[in-house]
């Protein structure tokens, strides 16, 4: 074992700068894949603050009374979508603008008639607050006999909801280059380290080495390439958010098990590429 | 012990290496291959090690059939054999002993039981001394020394020599053999291809010539070859 670990950090010693290399490109494929999950982590925590004030608003025929309101009011809190419903009568609902609107204060205390509806807030539980569940709730409630108008905010959830797949998938197709990049990379230092160590391959082979003992040390340190690579986009990752943090906006990190699993990543990424090319480039010495 | 049944070795495009050729090497026997450059000495090492399969034939060495054992029996039959070669084949950044250790570790020998064998071989090659130095502050003798040291280390049943006295002077070759003859007196098989005659005439080995492939003389032909022919 100890030959092993012996082998496996030569190669650092020998091959530096590939070595480093292929930490910097593992880094830079998990840094563009962490910031785009640092995106998309943002954007959902801003979407369920706004998501709390996603709301689909019925309003209702005038003269509905206001029983069937109440009957309406009690239906639609049995929907498996909807967190609360909210009932706005004409009366509340002209206090209400009245406070809010104050330059037409002249105006409403003017008024004979009340020209305002009552409404239903309608709220929806968190998982439900995107445009599907808006509109199917929309839908149901259109079927209302006294529902005269309904609004939701549908534009601006659509958009959000694209901008945070678009991320996403820039995200995981830059991510996916840089892998790619580091994949190669990583070949092109086993290829040179075995170059390097075909006599000592040839050695051990002649002693009597098992195939799997001379693959450990390219395997060991593929995974010691790999979790560096990962600590490094962690830390990159940080001083991105910090820089952020600092200049624009308050935004928030990865949780700890976020943490790990970009260090897995990097991980299973280093030691994939080099059973890979361990395998194609052994055969040739 | 090593039996060749019928061996032909077909290089890819190339003629034959080996024709139809067949012996015996018996437990503890010491045996030369001789032959003009090309004849196949080293092919028939070769086959021996499993670096290479016969194309037609049998090679049996120590109970492993080399022709039809899988490839991860190999490190199993190379762990029983000691192989040394006219290049020496060591490892020029490392001392002595750490060369010969290297094919215990490489065996995946525990740690603790690696010292005393290597003191114990290099003592037997007689380098006990120079346990510390590298390759390159060692004569040739010297370094043929580490790389008999390290093929017997893991206690060989036979010892598997090409041209180990080709790049050395006489003297250096006399200690050489003198040492293989000490090594085969301890009770393991020694079989040395070599273009040195004055040695083979000189000693009272058996020895087996080849020819383009074929063996035209070997001084011990047993029973068995007699019945294979
Ligand atoms: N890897 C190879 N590919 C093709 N032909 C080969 C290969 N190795 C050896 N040969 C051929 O096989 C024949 C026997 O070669 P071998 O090396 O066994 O001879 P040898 O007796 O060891 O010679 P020498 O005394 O020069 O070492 C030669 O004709 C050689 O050209
Ligand atoms: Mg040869």
């Amino acid at each position: 074992m100890s030959l092993v670990i012996r082998e496996a950090f030569l190669s650092f010693r020998r091959a530096p700068s590939l070595s480093i290399l292929s930490i910097i490109t593992i880094g830079f494929a998990l840094f563009v894949v962490g910031l785009f999950g640092l995106v998309a982590l943002n954007f959902k925590e801003a979407l369920e603050e706004v998501g709390e004030r996603v709301e689909v608003v019925v309003y209702l025929t005038r003269g509905t009374p206001e029983t069937v309101a109440l009957a309406a009011y009690d239906d639609i809190l049995t929907f498996p979508e909807v967190e609360s419903v909210d009932f706005v009568s004409a009366d509340e609902a002209l206090v209400e603008a009245r406070e809010q609107l104050t330059e037409f204060q002249g105006l409403y205390s003017d008024l004979a008639t009340n020209p305002l509806p009552s409404s239903l807030g309608i709220k929806l539980k968190p998982g439900f607050r995107n445009e599907e569940s808006v509109r199917a709730v929309a839908d149901r409630v259109s079927g209302f006999r006294f529902a005269e108008d309904i609004q939701f905010g549908d534009d601006w959830i659509a958009t959000l909801d694209r901008v945070r797949n678009i991320a996403a998938i820039i995200g995981l197709v830059v991510g996916a280059a840089f892998a790619l990049a580091s994949i190669m990379i990583i070949g092109t230092t086993i290829r040179m380290t075995i170059i390097q160590r075909a006599r000592e391959i040839g050695i051990m082979r002649l002693v009597g080495a098992t195939d799997s003992f001379i693959r450990m040390p390219f395997l060991l340190e593929g995974v010691v390439k790999g979790a560096l690579g990962g600590v490094a986009a962690v830390g990159l990752n940080y001083a991105v958010f910090e820089l952020v943090n600092r200049t624009l906006l308050q935004a928030s990190f990865f949780g700890t098990e976020h943490i790990l699993l970009i260090v897995a990543f990097g991980i299973l990424l280093g030691f994939f590429a080099s059973v890979f090319s361990v395998r194609r480039h052994l055969r040739a010495v | 012990m090593i039996k060749f049944t019928r061996v032909f070795k077909a290089y890819p495009k190339g003629d034959l290496a080996l024709k139809d050729v067949s012996f015996h090497l018996r437990k503890g026997e010491f045996a030369f291959l001789t032959g003009h450059s090309g004849a196949g000495k080293s092919t028939v090492l070769s086959l021996i090690h499993a670096e290479r399969k016969p194309t037609e034939g049998e090679v049996r060495v120590s109970g492993f059939n080399t022709t039809s054992m899988p490839r991860r029996e190999i490190p199993k039959l190379r762990r029983r054999l000691g192989i040394v070669f006219q290049d020496f084949r060591l490892l020029e950044d490392r001392t002595a002993e750490e060369n010969v250790a290297f094919a215990l570790e490489a065996t995946g020998a525990r740690s603790n039981t690696i010292g005393p064998k290597v003191v114990r071989v290099l003592t037997q090659v007689g380098l006990a001394g120079k346990a510390k130095a590298f390759p390159k502050e060692l004569s040739g003798g010297e370094r043929q020394r580490v790389a008999i040291a390290r093929a017997l280390v893991n206690d060989p049943f036979v010892l598997l020599a090409d041209e180990p006295t080709g790049n050395l002077d006489q003297r250096a070759t006399r200690g050489i053999f003198k040492l293989l003859e000490d090594v085969n007196a301890s009770g393991t098989a020694v079989l040395m291809a070599t273009h040195n005659l004055d040695l083979v005439k000189n000693s009272p080995y058996r020895s087996i010539e080849l020819e383009h492939g074929e063996i035209v003389f070997d001084s011990v032909v047993d029973a068995d070859q007699e019945a294979a022919r």
